[in-house]
């Protein structure tokens, strides 16, 4: 007798009870349902926009766009192209989320290592506002800045801060620099000045663990990639120094710039916002450091300036930075709420062309794409610094 | 020779010694929380001094100076120097019940009242899951029927006079009661075997997540109609609450796919192996035990779709922030939007607050749980 048993076929099963050809089944039910539904929602659309005598396409894009938006970051100047108004939209949404992110970025980790802080009263303080600002709607807290400011008093009586800068119904009116582009160019070239040294700092660094001899003059020479692009270029420029303060003529004011009450409202509310969520994650990353790590750094004789740069913030920021990007989307997506005080972002300008060219369905779509656009974009960057900031384990 | 090794325990005990004198009590706490050094002690006095400036321009605009009750259109706010507190007490039904038909606010007060009631019974936790669960349902129920009318006598009312916190809490419900099981189907399908469903469930959240509320909001309002037969007309208050269980869903989907993934392998294998269906496994063993896990995370959620129902003031529906702008459009107290937004910040903190700070205690209790049963 053999001792191997004949293979067993196996019993043979229904096609019903076989787990492959179910899943095939109800995939090609479920997508045949969604089609149908497809169909449907299609058909009952071309009905109702014929009875409406509407016309779908996206030729109303290059048509001229009459109304009227207020200023912001770009200007837009009615009578240009309703893909005019959208391009405006976008850089006014872009900008302020940009300047709101870096606000609430500062405030955030400050409050975050102020909650921190041995001295009751400055951590007290710092949980006083996380938790008044995060227990509150966003809308509510922008409605009431933009409340605040509509009911300041006029020109004439409005609150002096030193004479330099004014808050009036109008308004903040603060000094300017004369000539504005060239701040722009040269602030933005002492970002890419940043960007520079920080590769210049990490290539210094692998020299000095291949070889094992630091740069002396490491310090020096970063200094000097983040400063002098900006300084030549502002050099080049002619070197412009002029201040154009604020002055009171008649009713209005003469010189500086004027920060709409508009724009101030929703960058206060989105700035603001954010920066308690923020200031409650940098918190949990310091606080998710391992007491060992700062022992081990006192231990060495670390100074403090080094026990944060080169243990605790590495460490933290593994833990900060995907909660952090979250909450740049979140505040980019909540920008839109500059609707409700007529701020011109993207969401209004929509809104308002929508109104006037009435493709409801092509305005709302091409909002939501440049919306999940912009979402992803962030998140993308947020993976690139992630992967910068991961500390490979062994 | 001797090699034993000397005790160094005291032959008697010696009597308990007292902590050191200032270890605890305010003298230790002002020492190592707030002066801790000369330069500290310095800077808190400062900080210190500041604080007490401010709070007292604070107390006299908010307290001393304001005005608690104007009648004559608010006569007496014109001169004041301080707040105008009488715009509440002017416009505090308008805030509360939005444009609700004047006599029968009591209804929109018996809702307010029961919101709180059963919130206040629920967070005492004397009661059991399923018993609170229910109570929510009939509150919610209860609170539909006393809005809409119609019913034991009560005059109908119709859904565009809904207002105030009334519909705030309704929204609110709604938000969660549909939400939730919507969230729960779109992470188990997210987690799911079958591909197409997989990358439909994939595709909801993230796209749902990758745009404003607000473009939800009005997608729902305004496109909905479009793409529905016109003898199938849905109510405005509707349609914008289906934009609202959408977005709740897609972010809640995420929290709960975490909890799907704490749940052990073990557990799903075990239920295979005893025969389980799939729908059974994901009924008694995976969800009871996920859902647990993820109830604290879930409450930033919860607490942020309360805020979020703010969101329909901006397509004209009277929430609690629709009421006030409406009643501060009043030629004669548009001049204090300021106190009026003022109180609605607080009205939405306390109840912020209070929903925060229950969703701590549960995490507490669920660590404490845990460490018991390691």
């Amino acid at each position: 007798m053999s001792l191997t048993s004949p293979a067993r076929v196996a019993p043979s099963v229904p096609p019903w009870r076989n787990p492959r050809v179910r899943a095939i089944v109800w995939q090609t039910l479920l997508v045949l349902a969604l089609l149908a539904l497809a169909i449907w929602l299609v058909i009952n659309a071309r009905r109702a926009l014929a009875e409406r005598g509407m016309t779908s396409g996206l030729g109303f894009l290059f048509d001229p766009a009459q109304f009227a938006l207020g200023e912001a970051f770009f200007v837009f100047t009615p009578g240009s192209s309703y893909l005019a108004a959208l391009a405006v939209g976008v850089g006014n949404t872009v900008m302020l989320s940009l300047v709101s992110i870096i606000t609430a970025t500062v405030i955030g980790v400050a409050l975050g290592f102020a909650r921190l802080s041995r001295n009751a009263l400055i951590a007290g303080l710092a949980k006083a506002y996380v938790e008044a600002f995060r227990n509150t709607p966003q809308l509510v807290q922008i409605v009431f800045w933009y409340s605040f400011f509509t009911l300041l008093p006029g020109p004439r009586q409005s609150w002096s801060f030193f004479g330099l800068a004014f808050a009036s119904n109008r308004g903040l009116t603060v000094p300017a620099p004369e000539n504005g582009s060239v701040l722009l160019i040269v602030t933005a070239m002492l970002a890419v000045g940043a960007m520079l040294a920080l590769i210049f700092a990490r290539l210094a660094d692998r020299r000095r663990r291949r070889t094992g001899r630091p740069w002396k003059a490491v310090r020096a020479i970063e200094v000097a990639i983040v400063v002098l692009p900006a300084l030549i270029t502002w050099l080049v420029a002619g070197a412009p120094l002029g201040w154009s303060v604020p002055e009171l003529r008649g009713f209005n004011y003469t010189g500086g710039a004027t920060l709409a009450p508009e724009f101030l409202a929703i960058y206060f509310g989105l700035s603001f916002y954010i920066a308690a969520f923020i200031a409650e994650i940098v918190r949990g990353g310091l606080v998710s450091i391992d007491a060992g790590q700062i022992e081990a750094a006192n231990a060495i004789g670390l100074s403090r300036g080094d026990l944060y740069r080169k243990v605790m913030v590495p460490q933290a920021l593994r833990v900060i930075i995907p909660p952090l990007a979250a909450q740049y989307v979140s505040l980019l997506k909540n920008s839109s709420l500059g609707v409700a005080v007529g701020y011109p972002d993207l969401f209004s300008i929509s809104n308002t062309a929508l109104t006037y060219s009435g493709r409801t369905i092509e305005v709302l779509s091409i909002m939501a794409v440049i919306y999940l656009v912009l979402c992803l974009a962030i998140g993308a960057a947020a993976n690139v610094v992630n992967r910068f900031v991961q500390i490979p384990e062994r | 020779m001797n090699t034993a090794p000397r005790s160094f325990a005291l032959p008697a005990s010696s009597p308990p010694r007292l902590p050191p004198a200032d270890a605890r009590g305010l003298r230790a706490f002002l020492r190592t929380h707030l002066f801790q050094s000369p330069l500290a002690g310095v800077f808190t006095f400062l900080l210190g001094a500041l604080l007490i400036i401010a709070l007292w321009h604070v107390v006299r605009w908010s307290v001393i100076d304001a005005v608690w009750y104007a009648p004559d259109n608010g006569a007496a706010c014109r001169t004041a120097l301080g707040a105008c507190w009488a715009v509440i007490a002017e416009k505090y039904r308008v805030i509360f019940f939005g444009a609700y038909p004047y006599d029968e606010q009591w209804r929109g007060g018996l809702i307010i009242a029961l919101w709180v009631a059963w919130g206040a019974i629920s967070a005492t936790r004397l009661l059991s899951v399923g018993t609170r669960l229910a109570g929510w349902a009939l509150v919610f129920v209860v609170t539909i029927l006393l809005l809409k009318g119609g019913l034991f006598g009560l005059a109908p009312v119709g859904t565009d006079l809904w207002g105030g916190l009334p519909l705030t809490f309704l929204i609110f419900g709604g938000t969660i009661a549909g939400g939730l099981p919507l969230a729960i189907l779109l992470a188990i399908g997210r987690r799911s075997e079958l591909p197409v469903v997989r990358l439909l469930c994939v595709a909801t959240i993230e796209g749902v997540r990758g745009i404003p509320l607000l473009a939800l909001l009005f997608f729902a309002a305004l496109i909905l109609p479009l793409f529905l037969p016109p003898q199938l007309t849905v109510d405005k208050l509707i349609r914008a609450e289906i934009g609202m269980i959408i977005f709740f869903a897609a972010y809640a989907a995420e929290v709960v796919r975490g909890g799907l993934q704490a749940v052990p392998e073990g557990q799903d294998e075990a239920a295979k192996a005893l025969g389980l269906g799939y729908w059974l496994r994901m009924r008694k063993i995976i969800l009871p035990q996920a859902l647990a896990i993820v109830v604290p995370a879930l409450f930033n959620d919860i607490i942020r779709a309360f805020k979020n129902t703010t969101f329909f003031s901006i397509l004209g529906l009277f929430d609690v922030l629709g009421a006030t702008k409406a009643a501060l459009q009043d030629p004669n107290w548009v001049r204090y939007g300021t106190e009026g937004y003022l109180f609605v910040f607080l009205l939405y903190f306390i109840i912020c607050s209070a929903m925060s700070l229950y969703g701590s205690s549960i995490e507490r209790d669920n660590k404490r749980r845990v460490r018991r049963a390691t």
